[in-house]
């Protein structure tokens, strides 16, 4: 654990919806490169601490932010109210928990980000809609079709497209809102495949109501419960010799 | 027994629907019918080529003469005009509400708008012949009493509220998944508006800007008033006009006998802003779905 790289570390994080404290004194180191999985029982706030790495929480009134998470190489508080949301947005990509594609083309969809950063020659607008589509294997699936309306896709390839859409712009860290609740389970494993492979390239974090899905490609595991960060570790340890007891009662199904 | 009684009900609440179905189809159908039957009596009378092609419309002189381009060109215009303000800054206040105002502002701003619809139209016609029009008079002095700018320009801002509303209505249906996902590729609140809000919501937008044209097209009061009655057949804003609405307002209003020729001239001109509005609506039909599937995917 001390030879990883950290890309993102969470200093006594709490946050409110309104006078609704939702996140309480939350502490959690994200290494470079791993795939972080939060888990925890519904409600327990993981959507909540996800979408602070982005700043999500700024498109709504009176949601207040507390503490920080510091960016690295950097060192800059992400969620400082100095700092520009769309610029935090830029460097954090985020996939849902619905695929969300927009209403265009899928060529569009990928080319959207680059759109907007001012990125206009089309040969490598060209470019990076092959690529980001092969890196997340549905190039071979839409080849022929890149100008047909992304909402014909299958569920599963509106999230890999999604995914695709997120790559595009080359962000720092990738972070996942249960993306595979919504879609089949033949559909989820080549997602799940696909963030393993994506490690190489970009950090991750995943939020998962599913354990066993944490235990096939996290490594590292948090377990929230009311808002707490109650355990933090590699995720082979948090599976089988966790420490708290909350912990194990919810791996082990016992509640959650 | 109870059961047979309901069904009973069932059957005839759904023959009552049907009925009023049926009636409003069957007024509707009866106006066009009238409206296409009397004007054949007219078209015996006056040939359909003399009717389209001519450039002067004098149907109450003692020399009448029948070419309905000056009353098209008077439509045309202050149509343009109108449409030209409202569209753009209906989508813009569309866009505004929707996408940026609070929701304190919104509960303000759109009961706002709606009194702006509720005014009769016949006051925005004096404000365009009292007001507007001596305003402009001090900028263009050239700008006739009577003049196709200053009720274009008040058709506009009257129809802006119908444009804003059916427009907002469609871009606030956008789903909120949809709009964070933009926002999340590190979008602004502008470029999601653009880029993503308005292609989601289009047909709603054109079916707003339908409705807002149909509007200016159908307008009659303003016009009547504020434009003078003349039908001239220019495209130049400063000078009077006759729009086929207003047309129709002097001829009801005058003293025509039934079943001549100068009464049944207003059946003519209400067909054919019948077809232009019919033409107009299959266009904007058309377009939305031709520009649904290419232009936008
Ligand atoms: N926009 C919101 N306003 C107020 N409370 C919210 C809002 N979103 C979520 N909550 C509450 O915050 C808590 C955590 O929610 P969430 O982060 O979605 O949990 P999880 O993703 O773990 O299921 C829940 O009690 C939920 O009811
Ligand atoms: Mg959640």
């Amino acid at each position: 654990m001390v030879t990883e790289n950290l890309k993102a570390k969470v200093n006594n994080l709490n946050f409110y919806y309104g006078n609704t404290q939702v996140l309480k004194n939350n502490n959690l180191p994200i290494f470079e490169k791993k795939i972080t999985a939060l888990i925890g029982p519904s409600g327990c706030g993981k959507t909540t601490f996800l979408r602070c790495f982005n700043r999500m929480h700024d498109l709504y009134h009176n949601n207040r932010y507390e503490g920080e998470i510091i960016l690295y190489p950097d060192n800059i508080n992400i969620i400082s109210p100095l700092i520009d949301p769309i610029e935090v947005r830029m460097r954090i990509g985020m996939v849902f928990q619905k695929p969300n594609p927009f209403p265009k083309s899928i060529y569009e969809n990928i080319a959207f980000g680059l759109r907007i950063r001012g990125i206009k020659k089309k040969s490598i607008i060209d470019e990076v809609v092959e690529k980001t589509l092969k890196d997340a294997a549905l190039w071979d699936d839409v080849r022929d079709r890149l100008h047909s309306p992304a909402f014909n896709l299958s569920g599963g390839q509106q999230q890999r497209l999604c995914i695709a859409r997120a790559l595009a712009t080359n962000p720092e860290i990738l972070l996942f809102d249960e993306p595979t609740s919504a879609i089949d389970p033949i559909a989820t494993g080549k997602i799940e495949e696909l963030m393993v492979e994506l490690k190489k390239k970009v950090t991750i974090i995943i939020v998962t109501h599913n354990i066993h899905q944490a235990a096939r490609i996290a490594d590292y595991t948090a377990f929230m419960y009311l808002g707490e960060i109650i355990e933090f570790g590699p995720t082979e340890k948090i599976f089988t010799v966790p420490s708290d007891k909350r912990t194990e009662l919810y791996i082990s199904g016992k509640f959650g | 027994m109870k059961n047979q009684l309901g069904k009973i009900k069932e059957n005839i609440i759904e023959m009552l629907l049907f009925l009023s179905a049926i009636f409003s189809i069957i007024i509707t159908g009866s106006i066009v019918f009238i409206l296409f039957y009397e004007s054949i009596g007219f078209f015996k009378e006056v040939s359909i080529i003399e009717f389209l092609t001519g450039k002067e419309w004098t149907p109450l002189f003692a020399n009448p003469k029948f070419g309905v381009l000056p009353l098209i060109a008077g439509t045309f215009l202050t149509t343009g005009i109108a449409i030209s303000i409202a569209l753009p800054l209906g989508l813009i206040a569309a866009i505004y509400l929707s996408e940026y105002a609070t929701h304190r502002v919104r509960e303000i701003l759109k009961p706002v708008l709606e009194v702006l619809a509720a005014i009769p139209t016949v006051v925005y016609g004096y404000f365009a012949l009292l007001f507007l029009t001596p305003l402009l008079q001090k900028f263009i002095p050239q700008i006739s009493s009577f003049n196709a700018l200053s009720p274009g320009i008040i058709m506009g801002i009257m129809i802006i509220p119908y444009v804003t509303s059916v427009s907002e209505d469609s871009m606030r249906a956008v789903p909120m998944h949809i709009r964070e996902g933009s926002y999340a590729m590190g979008a602004t609140r502008f470029q999601t508006a653009i880029k993503v809000i308005i292609p989601a919501a289009f047909s709603g937008i054109g079916a707003g800007f339908t409705l807002g044209i149909s509007r200016a097209i159908g307008e009659t009061m303003v016009v009547a008033i504020a434009a003078g009655m003349m039908p001239n057949f220019t495209l130049n804003p400063l000078e009077p006009v006759q729009t086929f609405t207003s047309y129709i307002v002097q001829v009801s209003l005058g003293d025509v006998p039934h079943g001549t020729l100068e009464y049944k001239t207003i059946f003519a001109a209400g067909v054919t802003l019948f077809l232009i509005t019919l033409i107009f609506n299959i266009i904007g039909f058309w377009l939305k779905k031709r520009i649904i599937i290419r232009g936008v995917y």
